[in-house]
C-alpha cells in the first residue's frame, strides 16, 4: 500500500496529464462530425507516432557495440517514421479534396 | 540552456497535438489541423534529436542511424501515402496503426533487455516501471498483429476466421499474459525471467490475431478506431518509460480521443462494443427469421434509364458495393449527365455508409462530386417523399426497413435511410444475396421496388450509354 502511495507521489505530474488529457481527447472529439471521421481516424493515428520519439531516445542512447539495441532502435525508428510520415501524408491528402469541393 | 529550449519545444508540441485535433472537427479547418500538428511532431523529432540530453548530461549519439532511419521510414511512408487508392484507405490506416504499435513494443523490449543486463537494480526497475513496460509490450503488440490481420482481411488476403471456444481461449490468453506479467514482476531475480518474458511477447502476439480474426468485415472500422486508440496508449507507456512529456500527452490523447471515437461508431450502428467484439452479428444469422419472401421485380436498363431521364429528383444512395467497383467515377458522369437534362440530383450518405465512417464521403469527393450534393441521413429522410427516383447503388442494410419495423432483427434499432418513402426506387446489386450482416432485406420485395442487377459499375456505364441515347 505504501509503496502505491509514493509511486503516485512520484509520478504525481503524469498523473495530472493523464487526468486532464483523457477528459480533453473526449471533449474535443465529441463534436466531430461523421464526415471527419475517416481522416480523423488517420490523423489520430499518425500523432500515435509520436513513439518515435522514445525510438530516437532509445536509438542515441545505445553502445556502438550493442548490436541488439541498435538493430531493434533503428529498426523502431524507421517504422515509427513510416507511421507518422505515412499519416500525416494520407490524411493530408484526404483533406485536400475535402477542401477542393467546398465553394 | 539546450534542455530548457526542449521542454519549450515539447510543450509547443503538444499544444499543436490538441489544437490539430479540435481543428479537424470542421471539414473548412480540418486540413489547416492536421499540418499543424504535422509541423509540431517535426520540431519535437528534430529538438529531441539534437537537444535531448541523459540523467548524466549526455547528447544523443548515433545521428548517422537515427536520420538513416527517418530518411527510410519517411521515403516509405511518403510513397505510401502518396500511391495508396482512396477506396483502400481504410487498410493504409490499419497498417499505419500497426507499425506504430510495433515501434512502441520495440522500444520497451530494448528497455527490458537494458534492465535485464543490469540485472534490474531496485532503484529503476521498481514494479510501477515494470507495470508499464509490460502494458507497452501487451498493448503494442496487440496493435501490431491485431492491425496486421485487419489489414490483410480489408485488402481480401485473409478470410473470416472463427472456432468454438475462440472468446474463452482470447480471454485465456489475455489473463495469462498479465498474470506472467506479474508474476515476473515480483519476481525479477528469478531464473527464468527472460523466458517468461518472450512468452508475454509471444502470447500478447498471439491474442492480437485471435481477436481481430473473428470480427466481420463490416466491423472492421470500429476495430480498426480501437486498435488505433490502443497503439495511443502503448506509445504513452513509452512515453512514461522516458519521463518524456510530449510522448505521453500525444499517446494519451489519441486513446481518449481513439475511444470516444470508436463508441460513436459505434452509436451510428446502434451496437454496443461488446456486440462488435464478440461477433454476435455473424453469430444470429442462422437465428434470422425463414418467413416466406414475396416476388421481386426487375427492370430493364432502357426503363431505368427513361425513368431517371424523366424524374424531376433523383437521390442516389451509395454504399459499400459502389467502393468495391470503384465506380464512383462513372456515378459522376451520370450525376452531370441527369443534370444536363435537369434531373436534380443528391447523394443520401448514411454515417457507416462505405467500409469507415466518412469513407464515402472522401471517396466521392475523390470522384469530383460538389460536397454541396452530399446530404446526411435526417436531411436526406426529410427530403425522400419529394423524390421520384432513389437509386441504391451497392447499399443494402443501411436502407433496410427491418432496422425500423421488426424488434426480431439483428440491426433493429439502427437509424436507416427511408428509401421507402420515394416514389420509386432502384435498387442496383449484383445478386439477390443477402449483405454484410446476412440479413434479408424486405425493401427489394416491396411493390415500389425495381432491381437492376449486375456490376454497379457496368451497370452505371450502361446507364450513361442508354440516357445518352434517349
Amino acid at each position: 500500500m505504501e509503496s502505491i502511495l509514493k509511486w503516485i507521489y512520484a509520478n504525481e505530474q503524469m498523473i495530472y496529464i493523464l487526468v486532464l488529457v483523457i477528459f480533453l481527447g473526449f471533449i474535443v472529439i465529441s463534436r466531430v462530425p461523421a464526415v471527419l471521421h475517416t481522416p480523423l481516424m488517420s490523423h489520430a493515428n499518425a500523432i500515435s507516432g509520436v513513439v518515435i520519439m522514445g525510438a530516437i531516445i532509445v536509438m542515441g542512447r545505445a553502445d556502438a557495440d550493442n548490436y541488439v539495441a541498435l538493430a531493434l532502435g533503428f529498426l523502431a525508428v524507421i517504422l515509427g517514421t513510416i507511421n507518422v510520415v505515412g499519416g500525416f501524408v494520407v490524411t493530408d491528402r484526404m483533406l485536400e479534396m475535402f477542401k477542393k469541393k467546398k465553394k | 540552456m539546450g534542455v530548457s529550449v526542449l521542454s519549450i519545444i515539447y510543450i509547443i508540441g503538444a499544444v499543436t497535438f490538441i489544437a490539430g485535433l479540435k481543428m479537424m472537427s470542421d471539414p473548412a479547418s480540418a486540413r489547416k489541423g492536421n499540418i499543424i500538428a504535422g509541423l509540431g511532431m517535426l520540431a519535437a523529432i528534430i529538438g529531441t534529436i539534437f537537444l535531448y540530453q541523459n540523467e548524466d548530461g549526455s547528447l544523443l549519439k548515433n545521428h548517422i542511424w537515427i536520420f538513416g532511419g527517418i530518411l527510410i521510414g519517411s521515403v516509405i511512408g511518403v510513397l505510401a501515402a502518396k500511391k495508396v487508392k482512396m477506396t483502400a484507405m481504410p487498410e493504409m490506416v490499419s497498417l499505419f496503426n500497426g507499425l506504430g504499435g510495433a515501434s512502441a513494443t520495440l522500444i520497451s523490449l530494448v528497455e527490458f533487455n537494458h534492465l535485464s543486463d543490469l540485472n534490474f537494480p531496485a532503484e529503476s526497475a521498481t514494479p510501477g516501471i515494470m507495470a508499464i513496460l509490460f502494458a507497452g509490450i501487451i498493448l503494442g503488440n496487440i496493435t501490431f498483429s491485431g492491425s496486421m490481420i485487419a489489414w490483410g482481411k480489408l485488402s481480401g488476403r485473409v478470410k473470416d476466421f472463427a472456432f468454438k471456444g475462440q472468446h474463452i481461449l482470447n480471454i485465456l490468453l489475455l489473463v495469462i499474459s498479465i498474470a506472467l506479467s506479474v508474476y515476473i514482476t515480483s519476481n525479477l531475480q528469478g531464473a527464468n525471467t527472460t523466458i517468461l518474458f518472450y512468452t508475454v511477447f509471444l502470447l500478447s502476439l498471439v491474442y492480437g490475431i485471435f481477436f481481430v480474426f473473428p470480427i466481420g468485415g463490416a466491423d472492421m472500422p470500429v476495430v480498426i478506431s480501437l486498435l488505433n486508440s490502443l497503439s495511443g496508449l502503448s506509445a504513452a507507456c513509452g512515453g512514461f518509460l522516458y519521463d518524456n512529456k510530449v510522448v505521453f500527452t500525444g499517446g494519451i490523447l489519441v486513446g481518449a480521443a481513439g475511444t470516444i471515437l470508436t463508441v460513436l461508431m459505434c452509436k451510428a450502428m446502434n451496437r454496443s462494443l461488446t456486440n462488435v467484439l464478440i461477433g454476435s452479428f455473424g453469430g444470429s444469422k442462422a437465428a434470422g427469421d425463414k418467413k416466406e419472401q414475396g416476388s421481386y421485380k426487375e427492370i430493364s436498363l432502357n426503363d431505368s434509364a427513361v425513368v431517371m431521364s424523366y424524374a424531376s429528383k433523383v437521390m442516389i444512395v451509395p454504399g459499400y458495393g459502389l467502393a468495391v467497383a470503384q465506380a464512383q467515377h462513372t456515378c459522376h458522369e451520370l450525376q452531370k449527365m441527369l443534370e444536363a437534362k435537369g434531373v436534380e440530383i443528391k447523394y443520401a450518405i448514411h454515417p457507416v455508409a462505405g467500409r469507415m465512417p466518412g469513407h464515402m464521403n472522401v471517396l466521392l469527393a475523390e470522384a469530383d462530386v460538389s460536397y454541396d450534393k452530399l446530404i446526411e441521413m435526417e436531411q436526406a429522410n426529410e427530403e425522400f417523399p419529394a423524390v421520384d427516383v432513389v437509386l441504391i447503388l451497392g447499399a443494402n442494410d443501411v436502407v433496410n426497413p427491418a432496422a425500423k419495423s421488426d424488434p426480431s432483427s439483428p440491426i433493429y434499432g439502427m437509424p436507416i435511410l427511408d428509401v421507402g418513402l420515394a416514389k420509386n426506387v432502384i435498387v442496383v446489386k449484383r445478386s439477390m444475396k443477402p449483405g454484410y450482416a446476412g440479413i434479408e432485406n424486405d425493401l427489394f420485395f416491396q411493390p415500389k421496388t425495381s432491381m437492376l442487377f449486375g456490376d454497379a459499375k457496368k451497370v452505371l456505364q450502361d446507364l450513361v450509354g442508354e440516357i445518352k441515347s434517349l
